[in-house]
Order: C-alpha cells, then sequence, then structure tokens
C-alpha cells in the first residue's frame, strides 16, 4: 500500500490524457458488454436448450406440418420417455412490429417437458378450463402492460381470423436466459378452427430421451421410421435445433467476436502507445527511482500496475454503464428474446480488459525496467 | 585521508584498484578511466576537478554503482561491488549510497516530503518512523516548513536542499555529489555547499563532489584532478589549512 500513492500520482499526472485512455477503455468495454448482451440473446435458446430433448420437424423445412398421429408412435418407441408437441401461429398484436412468438401448446404434456418455464399452479389450472386462455411470458405481459384476465385480440396471419385470447397465466424463466416472450394457447382450439387448413397437423414434436446418451440412436430410428412416408422427418437434439435457429440470423457469434476483437486490437494500440508516451516523459524519474535502490523488477511491476489501472478503471466504467443499460429493459424484445448481461460475462470483460492492459504495458515496462540510469541520466 | 597512489589502508571506506572505464564508439575505443586507484577513508570531503570529459561522473557514477567498470576493482566498506548483480547493486546502492545530481531530479508530482520519503519506502520502517526521519532530514536542510510544497513551488536552492535530504534521509554511508551547485545561482549555491559542508563535518559523512566550481572545491578536505583518465591529487585539507 504504500507504493499506492506513486501510482496515484502517475495516473493523476496528465489528467486529460489518463482520462482519454480510461474513456477509450470505457467505451470499448460497454460495446464489449452490448455485444455480449446481444449474443446471449441470439443463443438464448443454445444455452438453455435441454441435453435430454429432441426436436422431431419436418424434413422438408420447420413451416410444413407434421402428422398429430405420430404422437402415439414416438411415445411408444423405445428411448423416449415423454412427447409433446406445437405448432406456429405467427398472430399480430395490434401491429406487426408487436412481434413475439405464439405456439399452439398440448398443455400438459408441454408443461411436463419444460419445467423452465414457470407457471403458478393455480394460474394453470384456469388456463386447463379455460378453451380460449392463454399462458404469456413475463417479458411479453410486461412489454403490452397485460395482466391476468385481460382479453387479448391477435389477427391470424396464417390461420386467418380476429383470434381472442384470455391472459390465465404469466410465466418466469427459472433461468436467466430463459426466454419469457413466448405466448402459448390451447391445440385443441387451434385444430377445431375453421382456419385449420391442415387439420389434426402438428408444427414439430419435442421429445425427451430416458438417457441423453442414446440421442444418435433415437434420432436415426425416429427418422428411419418415418422415411418414405408422406411426411417425413428431420430430428435433431435440442441443442443443435436452437443453434441451427440462431443461425439462421447469420454466423452472430463470429460477426460479434471479429467486431469485438477489432476493438481491443485498436485498443492495445492506442494504449500501448499512450504507456510508451507516459514512460519515455519519465524516464528521468525512473532512473532516479533505481538510482535510489528501485529494483528493475519494481519499475517493471510499476508501469505495468499503471497500465492495468487504465485498463480495470476503463472496463468497470464501460461494463458498468452496460449492465445499467440493462436493467433498464430490451430495447428491441421483438428481436432480442432475453437482453441481460451476467455477471459472468461481465467478468470475462473485466480479465478481457486486464490481458490488454498488461500487453499494452508490457513492452513500456520492459523497457523502462532495462533502463540504465547513467543513459537516462544523460538526457535530463 | 584521501590517496591515489593505491598504498591506501585496508581500512579505507572507499578503495578503487586500477579502475578502467572504456566506451565503443563505432569502431573506436573510448579510454575514460585507465588504471585509477583511490581511498578515501570514513568522513572524508573529497571533490574531483577536471575539464569536461575528463571522467568525473564517470568515476562518480562507478563508484555509485550506477555504472560496472571496464576493469578493476571498487570496494565500499568492504563489500566489492564491481562483480555485483544488478538486483544486489540495487539494494547495495539503496543501503549505502545517497546522490545528489545536478538537476535535482526531484518528482514533480510529489510534495518535498514525499521526495524524500522515497528511499524509505524501500526500508521496513513503518508510517510513523518514515515520517520522523523525512522530518528530522528536511529540519537538518532547513526546509521543515515547506514539506508540503511541491517541487515547482521551491526555489532551485531549496530544490537541492530537499534533494540532499532525500541523499541523507537513509543515512547512507556516503554521499555523491555531481555538480550540486551546476544549476544554481552563487546565493543558492553557497547554501546548498554550506550544507554540504556541514555534513561532512558536523556529521562526518563521507561526501564525494563533482564540480567544476572552485569555489566549491575549495570547501572539500582534498581536492583530485581528473584529466584524461589519471587522478592526481592537487591540495588537501592540511596543506590549505
Amino acid at each position: 500500500m504504500k507504493y499506492f500513492r506513486l501510482l496515484r500520482v502517475s495516473l493523476l499526472r496528465k489528467k486529460f490524457r489518463t482520462a482519454l485512455t480510461i474513456g477509450s477503455f470505457a467505451v470499448a468495454m460497454f460495446l464489449f458488454g452490448l455485444l455480449i448482451t446481444i449474443r446471449i440473446s441470439f443463443n438464448q435458446g443454445v444455452e438453455v436448450a435441454g441435453a435430454d430433448r429432441l426436436i422431431v420437424m419436418n424434413r422438408i423445412t420447420f413451416i410444413q406440418p407434421l402428422p398429430a398421429a405420430y404422437e402415439g408412435r414416438l411415445a411408444t418407441m423405445p428411448g423416449i420417455k415423454q412427447v409433446t408437441h406445437a405448432t406456429w401461429f405467427g398472430g399480430i398484436y395490434q401491429e406487426e412490429k408487436n412481434f413475439f412468438p405464439q405456439f399452439a401448446i398440448e398443455p400438459e404434456s408441454w408443461r411436463l417437458m419444460y419445467p423452465e418455464f414457470v407457471v403458478p399452479d393455480d394460474q394453470w389450472k384456469t388456463f386447463m378450463n379455460d378453451r380460449e386462455g392463454a399462458i404469456v411470458g413475463e417479458g411479453t405481459a410486461k412489454r403490452f402492460k397485460w395482466k391476468i384476465g385481460d382479453r387479448v385480440p391477435i389477427k391470424g396471419a396464417i390461420y386467418t381470423g380476429n383470434w381472442q385470447f384470455n391472459i390465465d397465466g404469466i410465466y418466469t424463466g427459472a433461468q436467466r436466459a430463459t426466454d419469457t416472450s413466448q405466448f402459448w394457447f390451447h391445440y385443441d382450439h387451434l385444430n377445431e378452427s375453421p382456419s385449420m387448413f391442415y387439420k389434426n397437423t402438428v408444427g414439430w414434436y419435442v421429445v425427451r430421451l430416458n438417457n441423453p446418451d442414446d440421442a444418435t440412436q433415437v434420432v436415426k430410428k425416429i427418422d428411419d421410421t418415418f422415411s418414405n412416408s408422406s411426411y417425413e422427418t428431420k430430428s435433431a437434439t435440442e441443442l443443435a435445433f436452437a443453434a441451427g435457429f440462431a443461425k439462421q440470423t447469420g454466423n452472430i457469434a463470429v460477426l460479434l467476436i471479429s467486431i469485438g476483437a477489432i476493438v481491443f486490437f485498436t485498443l492495445l494500440l492506442v494504449t500501448g502507445n499512450t504507456m510508451a508516451i507516459a514512460v519515455r516523459e519519465r524516464t528521468p524519474e525512473l532512473a532516479i527511482l533505481k538510482a535510489l535502490g528501485y529494483s528493475n523488477q519494481f519499475i517493471l511491476v510499476y508501469v505495468l500496475a499503471e497500465s492495468l489501472s487504465i485498463a480495470m478503471l476503463g472496463a468497470i466504467l464501460g461494463l458498468g454503464a452496460a449492465k445499467i443499460i440493462t436493467l433498464f429493459g430490451n430495447p428491441m424484445p421483438g428481436t432480442l428474446p432475453v437482453f441481460y448481461l451476467p455477471l459472468s460475462q461481465a467478468g470475462l470483460g473485466i480479465v478481457s480488459a486486464a490481458v490488454i492492459g498488461t500487453l499494452a504495458g508490457l513492452l513500456p515496462a520492459i523497457n523502462a525496467s532495462r533502463l540504465r540510469v547513467v543513459d537516462a541520466l544523460r538526457k535530463v | 585521508m584521501v590517496r591515489v597512489d593505491g598504498s591506501g589502508s585496508s581500512n579505507s571506506l572507499i578503495s578503487v584498484r586500477n579502475l578502467g572505464k572504456n566506451y565503443r564508439r563505432g569502431s573506436e575505443e573510448i579510454h575514460v578511466l585507465q588504471g585509477l586507484n583511490l581511498d578515501v577513508d570514513a568522513g572524508d570531503f573529497v571533490a574531483f576537478m577536471g575539464p569536461s570529459g575528463s571522467g568525473k561522473t564517470t568515476l562518480l557514477n562507478l563508484m555509485g554503482g550506477l555504472d560496472v567498470p571496464s576493469q578493476g576493482s571498487i570496494r565500499v566498506a568492504g563489500d566489492e561491488i564491481t562483480h555485483m548483480s544488478a538486483g544486489k547493486l540495487t539494494a547495495w546502492r539503496a543501503r549505502h549510497v545517497g546522490f545528489v545530481f545536478q538537476m535535482f531530479n526531484l518528482i514533480p508530482v510529489l510534495t518535498a516530503f514525499q521526495n524524500v520519503e522515497l528511499p524509505l519506502l524501500l526500508t521496513s520502517l513503518n508510517k510513523s518512523e518514515r515520517r520522523q526521519h523525512v522530518e528530522s532530514a528536511l529540519a537538518l536542510v532547513g526546509l521543515a516548513d515547506r514539506m508540503k510544497h511541491f517541487p515547482r513551488q521551491l526555489s532551485g536552492g531549496q530544490e537541492q536542499r530537499v534533494a540532499i535530504a532525500r541523499a541523507i534521509v537513509t543515512d547512507p554511508t556516503f554521499l555523491l555529489c555531481d555538480e550540486p551547485t551546476g544549476d544554481l545561482d552563487r546565493h543558492s549555491a553557497d547554501e546548498v555547499l554550506e550544507l554540504v559542508q556541514r555534513l561532512a563535518t558536523d556529521h562526518k559523512k563521507t561526501v564525494l563532489l563533482v564540480t567544476h566550481d572552485p569555489l566549491a572545491a575549495e570547501r572539500a578536505h582534498s581536492i583530485l584532478h581528473l584529466d584524461k583518465g589519471v587522478l592526481a591529487e592537487a591540495q588537501t585539507s592540511g596543506s590549505r589549512a
């Protein structure tokens, strides 16, 4: 601690320059925080995907249906513990920009299949007894200020007509990354509607395995069973399905990593240059410290600590600002199902900043530690 | 007592034998110091004079452990410093040498107190012990009332006195003063020289002073002339007395 004063006065010596360098770090780390938040949002399905769940969809495309009769056949296959299904509704609430995913589901098996969606029992009971009932995620409920008991009109886009639903329940996520933007209603309500042009079909099946290690065999078994039929299937683990779905919008992760890498590299150059100038300006002072008995190692650590302090202060400011932004809510709930910056990822940002700060200060620190006192004093 | 003929006793505080320092400039080898012998006893106040480029500062740097000789040996208080590793030499400097430079070389963002405290941070003294030492050193150089002043708030003479306080605060074995008055007006220079002289006479500090100023050298017990790398005794306190 007795050396802390030396570090403090070094940082405060050129206040404006230090502030600008810290500011560079803060802006970069703020951007990093937002990029991470967006990446998490795009990958949220991947992150919460059940290891023991498979998705079974039409082999042609995701939007082609499968017969409802497959449910029974799937349920009796070896290795499969449980089956449920869902159908994409694709309705519009007031305006097209108010997008949120709506599924017609088979309620009982759905709830068993997805324990990460938490619905209070009394609300679920009301939903089960209400043919026009719906359960909505708390994210969408907050977005449209819906509350239990509200009657919500949704205009059918695929299944035409003006649909009315009663909000019987609001689900929350068991995990922070759980998507709370979904809207569920009874499959029977959809199937019995005149708008249902493919009666007794569903969008896709979700099956739970007895043993996740059997996924490969069960996937093959399912697809083989329905091959050469009118509705061939394509099965995949939920993880692979979610990853593939996320990639439909392009390889977001690579794009974000590329942007982040460029920003970090620029930051490395900016900070490295700043530290090199700072050390060069203080060459006589560093020489005096060495003359007084401060070791080469001390000088190395001293310069590195300065660089690291700048990086840490910038990272804390930038990531703190990014965290605060995410606390204000999701600015694009239709596009980003979740919007939050986990502390683990903020920690990753801090570590990244520490690495950059260290690298940026390394060369000037080594040069400073190798400084020959007699040469440096001759330059005074 | 100072001797330059290599006949010094083993009790000398500083004993330099056959010291040489060469520099290479391109293909040319420059011999700055050659076969130099010197013995300085504890409590001596020695002034080194000579033309620019004669090797005065080089000699001081070698004796202060800031540079390493090309040949020869330097023993200080029984320690052979010429073969010490860089790390050991650094630690040795902290313990044995107090430096005073022409340009003062204070850290501009630290107060006088903090500048003087710098060498003490390397010791095991606690905060209050460090404070006592710093206050004593600043009082000794007559700047007890300037402790909280930054170098820019002090005159040149005061800055050099702070630098002297920094040099003596750890009670080093000897002081190396390289042109300490070279950047001062006559009045300030006299004040600084008076102080250095007082350290040598009243506090029995061993002082090695490099100077171009004959008036400054006059205050030393002995004056040595260095020319073309060869050291010669010019005058001793006995002959001047």
